[in-house]
């Protein structure tokens, strides 16, 4: 077999993976988040379909394929149907560069256990949640609805003033590790993880991770007690599926990094490296889920507010000072 | 301090989430836990009958005028005898909304709710009751209670002659 079939297969099969784990694990994420919050609310949430509600999933997918696919009148046909899937990909997309395991030998080579390990990682992870705004915005200007408008502004704008943040708060890990490749950042965090190193940082970009997956105290983009569901009023059938898998895919990308940047990747003792990571993103999800069930919405204004006033001159103080104490620790 | 007590205000409600998280919850599941509804629960509607196992329905008509939603429908007929009754009596569960004002409005305490609540079909026109489906051989709430005992037979000739009556006075013989 000659030497560029192996590599093509390897990446193939490691590609298939993610996307198997990754689409099952955002399935799985639905049930999960509805089963927490039912407990958090003294219900058991779904526990009929299969045992313990375990092909919730299923039946959700089942009911969602077979519904009528609605377009509303005058809408943007095209604009229409790219939107969800914008959503859907760049949320996929944004997993090639997270590495999930130390480097592996597999037929007397080393694979590195990511799917490309870009040396400008954590660009091409801005870069794309950057991307991720247009199928809020396309979406809703698409739809011909004041809600989905409506919607469609806000989150763009509110995203737009998070992902500032959010890329201001990885400032300080780049220049603690050294390098823009996320498996850099892992293995700089061998003896502390950055969220001990600096809780600052760690605190902002989850914040403004959250604000950035459009969940709950950040969810203006959809209000549904105001806006009816948001961007994706207009959207039926799979449509609305992908914008709402988008979402949990999201918010296993969005585990994933703060794993990567903050919770020190793969790195634990005992367990294999790739539980490790797993219960880290889990605890991250879990986390997310957790906050949902307990914060409310913020005012429009209160989120504008928090993010220009507070998160962003706090993270340029917090480049300011780390970039600072980097220096006098050389000397 | 303003900025302790937001902190203090966004940091408490997630002990409160977890500490509910881990108690038991409060789900009846329903097919598997069947709780018994009280007593006086509205739902499905029976026509009773009184202590002599007569029908206690004299067909008046008041239960389908107050009824809201018109499921209620039924003819009139009389016996020899002059007791009025339902020659045939139907309600519709598929329109009836379990308001009760029937109970309420029948003079005869003939028409009754139960708590049998769980009696859906997979077809709305089996839903439709007639009187064999509604009459029980029972005085449901009040079993002692019967009208016939004091009204609603027509009137005999001679008068007098029912039970509770007595024969019409000669006003001559009561003079003073």
């Amino acid at each position: 077999m000659p030497e560029w079939l192996i590599t093509l297969t390897l990446i193939l099969v490691k590609l298939g993976l993610v996307f198997f784990v990754l689409l099952t694990g955002a399935a799985y994420l639905v049930l999960a988040e509805r089963k927490l919050l039912g407990r958090m609310q003294l219900r058991y949430g779904p526990n009929r379909v299969g045992p313990f509600g375990l092909l919730q999933p299923l039946a959700d997918a089942v009911k969602l394929l077979t519904k009528e696919d609605f377009i509303p009148a005058q809408a943007d046909k095209f604009v229409f149907f790219v939107a969800p899937g914008l959503a859907a990909v760049t949320a996929l997309l944004a997993f090639a560069v997270v590495p999930f395991s130390p480097p592996i030998t597999l037929f007397g080579r080393e694979v590195p256990m990511v799917v490309c390990d870009l040396n400008i990682g954590v660009l091409y992870f801005l870069g794309l949640s950057s991307l991720a705004v247009y199928g809020v915005a396309l979406g809703g200007w698409a739809s011909n609805s004041k809600y989905a408008l409506l919607g469609g502004i806000r989150g763009l704008s509110q995203l737009i003033s998070y992902e500032l943040a959010m890329g201001l708060s990885l400032v300080p890990v780049v220049l603690m590790a050294r390098s823009f490749s996320l498996t850099d950042i892992v293995l700089a965090q061998q003896s502390v993880p950055f969220a001990l190193l600096n809780p600052l940082a760690f605190l902002i970009f989850l914040v403004s991770v959250a604000a950035e997956s459009k969940r709950i105290p950040f969810d203006l983009p959809e209000a549904e007690n105001e806006l009816v569901a948001g961007f994706h009023t207009e959207y039926s059938g799979m449509r609305f599926g992908l914008f709402f898998v988008g979402e949990y895919i999201n918010m296993m990308i969005l585990g994933a990094m703060i794993t990567v940047f903050f919770l020190g990747g793969w790195l634990g003792p005992w367990l294999p490296p790739i539980v490790w990571f797993l219960l880290k993103v889990l605890a991250v999800a879990f986390f997310f889920i957790w906050v949902r069930g307990t914060l409310p919405r913020l005012r429009y204004d209160q989120l504008m507010h928090f993010g220009w006033k507070v998160l962003i001159p706090l993270s340029l103080l917090n480049v300011v000072v780390t970039g600072a104490v980097l220096l006098w620790r050389q000397g | 301090m303003n900025l302790w007590r937001d902190i203090k205000g966004t940091v408490q409600p997630f002990w409160v989430t977890l500490r509910n998280m881990l108690r038991r919850p409060v789900t009846v599941r329903y097919p598997e836990q069947k709780r018994t509804p009280p007593p006086r629960y509205r739902a499905r509607i029976v026509l009773t009958r009184d202590p002599d196992g007569g029908e206690r329905c004299v067909a008046c008509y008041l239960c389908s005028a107050a009824c809201p939603v018109d499921c209620i429908s039924m003819q009139a007929a009389e016996a020899p005898d002059g007791r009025r009754h339902a020659a045939w009596f139907r309600i519709n569960f598929a329109r009836c909304i379990y308001c009760g004002l029937c109970a309420e409005a029948c003079p005869t305490l003939a028409i009754q709710m139960t708590p049998d609540f769980a009696f859906c079909k997979d077809e709305p026109l089996r839903l439709v009751y007639e009187k064999e489906d509604l009459l029980i051989n029972d005085g449901g709430k009040d079993r002692e209670y019967n009208f016939y005992r004091h009204a609603g037979i027509g009137v005999v000739n001679p008068r007098g002659g029912n039970d509770d009556e007595y024969g019409p006075v000669d006003v001559k013989s009561n003079l003073p």
